[in-house]
């Protein structure tokens, strides 16, 4: 569907993308995991024909944003990561808007966006401008399946949307497969990939890693331990970093992830290394590795 | 075609929905109307003069008569010294004073030469200077009815002059404002709320999805502009309304030939705010161009308000570029003259041409891709 090979873009004197290769299945959902500043949104732009690129090869469904610019823009939905709707029309009259310029009705498209739109629909005489965060995005989301498209980008939908919402939308996200609708989706919490068919995870530019989400959790290569102290986790993480063997850690919740330089086990080294150095009811485990650990150690490696 | 339709029914709601556009759309014509119909005068009327009469003999009453027989003048104070004058002038009530000396009916009749001071504020030079030649008309006049009633004839040698005021016999001021505001309103609605009204897309980011849509750039441009077109032609309509039956302006050319100026002119301002939004990236730097770079010279500079030929030459080159300097020259011609397209056809092509140049400049910076 996508096919990205060695594509690079630069911005006056900051390399946005430094030589990506890529490519999306038909129909799966499609994850590109990073930080903010990752390039992910000038990534995004460039599928969907809105920026060009100096170097590399981008085809989408089989065409070249940059010569077919056209036939794209008329088969692919786009969701900005910036609400881009009109907050001083009504949730009817933005989405009639837009109806309206990709040809269609609301009406005709009223099967593929019933289940979102059914959900703001009591608030269809309200300003886009007065709804919640969650309901703008419902409502852009309409906006952007009300032509059928056939690949649809979001960019970062669930940044700055309460935990509910963000489930509600990914529920969403997930039935629009039954539909026949590629999905390529851009975010800045791990834990939402998990929710994704197959994930990139991109930093500074780079592509760190492609893979299904679960083989990226097990990619991870050495032990991890989550501890946690009495004292809190930014005297356990001084602590750590000052230990002769310390090889990365960072926090993860109420706890921290931390992983040895050695590879034996060392459960009990740490726990005698920490009680000498003053910190008080230390608990230690092995845990599993998550995205967000292989990512942080992608991201320290690169 | 169900496109545009749809951008534009869009554009109105924008317009319709936000006071600050409705504001400026109709707050600043009636305001700038009520500003020049009747607070800013340039005209002389019922002038307010103080009257120091030392010889109050027949003859003096009979010029003093004579002064006041029309409604330029009132006599406001009596008085009765020199030191008066001064008073009066000062407390800012009389803008001319007229000191009719003793003996002046004697100096009539003897010596046939009698002196009359007029003394004006010269404070506001122009006001100043036409008070005074109108005084000294009027006693002219009377020196010459005076004449021919004392000795039966005129005085031995005369060269009548005949001044006519064609196009605005009675000096209104109307006469130039009001084909003025056109030209200045239309400039500010057109070029300020275009450039604004597609920057602000662009600052929104609605635009991002627009250009994402399969909508061809100029249908966007057109959707915006097209309201606007319309708008700036109501209001055009209304102040040439306003003009003929409330200030009595005259509009003598044919309505088709006015309907196709107004339009021509509205497309180059028009083109002018497109061409601003490719150049300004915000809302705020639109508006700042279009009033600072546009609105102010446009108004000093396009003979609205100074005679362009007054000018020094490096501001006479820079009306030049100014479209309202060939507007004014054109709406002025077409109401107050009567005039058919020969007449301006020089001033139309230049407008013809700004409006071709502005159109390919905007067609070529306008992005169909972001950044």
């Amino acid at each position: 569907m996508i096919s990205i090979r060695n594509l690079s873009k630069n911005y006056e004197e900051v390399q946005a993308l430094k030589n990506i290769s890529l490519e999306v299945k038909p129909k799966e959902i499609f994850g590109l995991i990073g930080p903010d500043g990752a390039g992910k949104t000038t990534l995004m732009r460039i599928l969907t024909s809105l920026l060009l690129f100096d170097e590399g090869e981008v085809q989408v469904m089989g065409k070249s944003p940059i010569s077919d610019y056209q036939f794209i823009r008329n088969h692919i939905g786009y969701m900005p990561g910036k609400f881009s709707l009109y907050e001083d029309l009504t949730v009817e009259e933005n989405l009639s808007f837009f109806a309206n310029i990709f040809g269609t009705t609301i009406e005709k498209s009223y099967d593929l966006i019933k289940d979102i739109y059914q959900q703001i629909e009591p608030f269809k005489k309200r300003k886009a401008g007065a709804l919640s965060g969650g309901m703008k995005q419902k409502l852009a989301l309409c906006a952007a399946l009300i032509h059928y498209p056939k690949i649809l980008f979001l960019d970062e939908p669930t940044t700055g949307v309460d935990p509910v919402s963000r489930k509600e939308f990914w529920h969403i996200i997930q039935q629009l497969h039954h539909h026949d609708i590629t999905i390529f989706v851009s975010t800045p919490y791990m834990d939402e990939a998990n929710l994704c068919d197959r994930i990139a995870l991109i930093d500074k530019g780079e592509i760190l890693n492609v893979d299904l989400p679960e083989n990226i959790s097990k990619a991870f290569d050495k032990t991890l331990y989550a501890i946690q102290c009495h004292e809190g986790n930014y005297q356990l993480i001084k602590k750590l970093r000052e230990y002769t063997h310390f090889d990365s850690v960072f926090p993860f919740g109420e706890e921290v992830h931390y992983t040895d330089a050695r590879a034996t086990d060392i459960e009990s080294d740490i726990k005698l290394y920490l009680e000498e150095s003053g910190l008080t009811s230390i608990q230690i485990r092995k845990t599993a590795s998550t995205i967000e650990d292989v990512f942080i150690s992608l991201m320290n490696k690169n | 075609m169900d496109r545009l339709k749809g951008i534009i029914k869009k554009e109105f709601y924008h317009i319709f929905r936000d006071k600050r556009t409705l504001l400026i759309l109709f707050g600043i014509p009636i305001v700038q109307i009520v500003l020049f119909g009747f607070a800013i005068s340039t005209e002389i009327k019922e002038v307010k003069v103080a009257l120091l009469n030392q010889s109050k003999e027949v003859s003096s009453h009979q010029l003093v008569n004579k002064i006041l027989s029309t409604s330029y003048f009132k006599v406001d104070e009596i008085l009765e010294n020199e030191e008066a004058i001064n008073t009066s002038f000062k407390k800012g009530r009389i803008k001319a004073a007229i000191v009719i000396p003793p003996h002046f009916e004697e100096d009539i009749l003897k010596n046939k030469e009698a002196k009359v001071q007029i003394i004006c504020d010269a404070s506001d030079p122009n006001t100043g200077t036409q008070i005074g030649a109108f005084l000294e008309g009027q006693i002219q006049s009377f020196l010459y009815e005076n004449a021919q009633k004392t000795f039966g004839s005129s005085p031995p040698i005369q060269i009548n002059t005949e001044i006519q005021m064609r196009y605005n016999p009675e000096l209104k001021s109307a006469y130039t404002f009001v084909p003025g505001l056109i030209t200045i309103i239309l400039m500010l609605i057109c070029t300020m709320m275009t450039s604004i009204a597609i920057t602000r897309e662009i600052e929104t980011g609605t635009m991002e999805v627009l250009l994402a849509s399969p909508m061809h750039p100029s249908i966007i441009i057109l959707g915006k502009v097209i309201p606007y077109l319309a708008l700036s032609f109501s209001i055009a309509v209304f102040i040439l309304f306003l003009g003929k039956f409330v200030f009595g302006v005259p509009i003598l050319a044919h309505f088709g030939l006015i309907t196709f100026e107004i339009l021509l002119y509205c497309l180059v301002v028009l083109a002018l705010g497109i061409f601003i939004s490719t150049v300004a990236k915000t809302q705020q730097l639109a508006l700042m161009i279009s009033l600072f770079a546009l609105f102010l010279p446009t108004m000093l500079l396009s003979g609205f308000i100074f005679p362009i030929h007054n000018m020094p030459l490096p501001l006479q080159m820079v009306t030049k570029v100014i479209p309202a300097t060939y507007f004014n020259i054109i709406i002025k011609a077409l109401m107050l003259k009567g005039a058919t397209i020969s007449e301006i056809l020089k001033e139309t092509l230049v407008l013809a041409g700004m409006f071709v140049v502005l159109v390919g400049v905007s067609i070529k910076r306008f992005n169909i891709r972001l950044g």
